[in-house]
């Protein structure tokens, strides 16, 4: 028998590195210092999730789609509201509609302007990582001014949003975006010509068209491969449909692509918000029915019934009819969807989430084979990866 | 879409849902076909999977419903695949056909203990290391059964069977009421004839 010597090491990346975004544990196989075999470990951030969603009320299980992709929350709010209105056959006020785009897109900038420089700092940059946070400091504070929270908003609720905004607030923000597109310019002075950055972006963690569609990939890392799919522009949902804006797409797939698609998307979603800002009418913010949304405070004091539809609301929660169905929004990272099965409870039978991260950390292996160990680095930071969503 | 996809063999049930959404029925003996079908036919071109996962009913005699979710790019279309399967049944894997299938699939067997047949690499992805049981199956209490903490004494982390320090409560606020017809003895009368 012929005995071959095998001349490789086995490496534990993570799972407490930080450029490993999170608890990801990578058992990495190397020859010298090419990747022979990259294997994530994931999980460490389970927290059963969806388990817990189906003890709860469809109002209770709100904030737990928060603490998913914890950088962008209120998309994912937004997946499970239009599941839950969909198995309850409703459709929001305009206003609603128009207020979740803008926030949607609000998210995204946030999530994007989080990605870039950390994927920056992974190879090197350590600036934009100052830079953005003071942008995004400026948004959280929309997001605050909304909701009362930064982070975990708990503000796209089934059946419309949670309050209105507050008054003056489309003067601020109509101000605000006036100026951030002079900040996304000066971070691609930073960046995009920079020859680090691209030293160690350009060519690395090709990915093809076909490859990205085979592996489940979306958003920008389908973008980035040249494959012009946008959930907002082929299934559009809320007020997608009143909106005019483009999809960016790359043209090799590797991680610079990425790079650029996500910066000409915060672009695309500064004009999104611009729009809607035009659009936007006076009106309710949330469906007038007592039997899925709560009634106003004023009310509460005055009327019986009111008070009666409000302790129901928040011990019993509505009732969803029997189904089920598949809800998908186009998160910052990709197709984030909701799988929701109702028995027609006041609580999910079953609510499966669909994120975005655990299809493209899939394709971890096949995008570091060959590539040079700290090409990891690089290619986990283009992919977007949150554990959040991906461990659940 | 709806001919075709009736035509194929294997599957039973196509109901179109009220958002540009199909849901078919199919038998679980098919699978490799049908999926080879959906995804190779010009017409249907389901080249992307989204998503696998299961729905447990623990009173059936098929306990599982397994769910697939395809989406065709070309045809701007997604579909529901849905099968039955008993508890110790096993069914054939599609990492073959759909690279994707391979995560899905293992996540599927972590959190509901279906097994897939030639999936390349069953191992479990989401939960602990050597953990036990099935977590989404329904009769997987909500609180698991063991717990960690540190141990000053051993100097490192140990495994517990749970202590609550307060009873786990589920309480059921469903009402009774609604929707129940409020008919009083003698009403009938009122809007009758006599």
């Amino acid at each position: 028998m012929k005995e071959v010597e095998l001349n490789t090491t086995t490496i534990n990346f993570g799972p407490q590195h930080p450029a490993a975004h999170g608890v990801l544990r990578l058992v990495v196989e190397l020859e010298g210092e090419v990747v022979q075999r990259a294997e994530p470990h994931i999980g460490l951030l389970h927290r059963g999730t969806e388990k817990l969603i189906e003890y709860k009320t469809y109002l209770q299980a709100v904030p737990y789609f928060d603490r998913l992709d914890y950088v962008s929350p209120m998309c994912q709010e937004h997946a499970f509201a239009l599941a839950t209105e969909n198995l309850l056959g409703i459709n929001v006020p305009e206003r609603a509609k128009y207020i979740r785009v803008i926030f949607a897109e609000i998210t995204r900038i946030l999530n994007h302007l989080l990605n870039i420089p950390a994927y920056a700092a992974d190879i090197g940059a350590v600036t934009p990582f100052l830079w953005c946070f003071e942008e995004r400091e400026k948004l959280l504070e929309f997001h605050e001014a909304v909701s009362g929270a930064r982070f975990h908003a708990a503000y796209f609720r089934p059946g419309g949003v949670h309050q209105d905004m507050p008054e003056g607030m489309e003067e601020k923000l109509f101000d605000h975006f006036k100026t951030l597109p002079k900040f996304i310019d000066d971070l691609e002075s930073l960046l995009t010509n920079n020859r680090i950055l691209r030293q160690r972006s350009v060519d690395i963690g090709i990915i093809s068209k076909s490859e990205a569609i085979e592996w489940g990939c979306s958003g920008p890392v389908l973008r980035s491969a040249g494959v012009a799919w946008d959930l907002r522009r082929s299934q559009p949902y809320d007020a997608y449909n009143q909106v005019d804006f483009e999809v960016p797409v790359g043209k090799k797939g590797d991680c610079f692509d990425r790079y650029l698609v996500r910066i000409e998307e915060m672009r695309q979603s500064i004009s999104i918000i611009n729009q809607c800002l035009n659009k936007i009418k006076p009106g309710p913010i949330s469906i007038e029915d007592n039997k899925i949304t709560p009634p106003k405070r004023n009310q509460m004091k005055k009327s019986m019934e009111a008070l009666i539809h409000h302790f129901k609301l928040f011990t019993e929660g509505y009732r969803v009819p029997a189904g089920q169905v598949y809800s998908a929004v186009e998160a910052p990272k990709g197709e984030f969807g909701v799988y929701l099965v109702s028995d027609g409870s006041s609580k999910p039978y079953r609510c499966k989430i669909r994120a975005p991260g655990f299809a493209h950390l899939q394709t971890l292996d096949h995008l570091s084979k060959g590539h040079l160990m700290a090409d990891i680095a690089a290619i986990l930071g283009s992919l977007d990866i949150v554990f959040g969503e991906i461990d659940r | 879409m709806l001919n075709i996809l009736n035509k194929i063999n294997g599957i039973n049930n196509v109901i179109e849902n009220n958002n540009n959404l199909l849901e078919i029925e199919f038998e679980k003996n098919n699978i490799i076909k049908i999926f080879n079908e959906l995804r190779d036919n010009t017409e249907l071109n389901f080249n992307q999977l989204l998503d696998i996962t299961a729905v447990d009913y623990p009173s059936r005699e098929f306990r599982f419903d397994l769910i697939y979710i395809l989406q065709s790019l070309k045809k701007n279309k997604k579909i529901i695949l849905k099968t039955f399967i008993k508890e110790n049944e096993n069914i054939e894997s599609i990492t073959n056909i759909h690279k994707s299938a391979d995560w899905y699939e293992r996540e599927c067997y972590d959190l509901f203990g279906i097994e897939f047949i030639n999936h390349p690499d069953l191992r479990r992805i989401m939960t602990d290391y050597n953990f036990e049981g099935y977590p989404l199956r329904k009769d997987f209490p909500l609180t698991g059964h063991t717990e960690v903490r540190y141990d000053d004494l051993e100097k490192k982390v140990i495994y517990e069977p749970v202590k609550l320090t307060q009873e786990f409560r589920n309480f059921d606020s469903e009402s009774p009421w609604e929707g129940m017809e409020n008919k009083l003895f003698g009403d009938e009368k009122s809007t009758g004839e006599n």
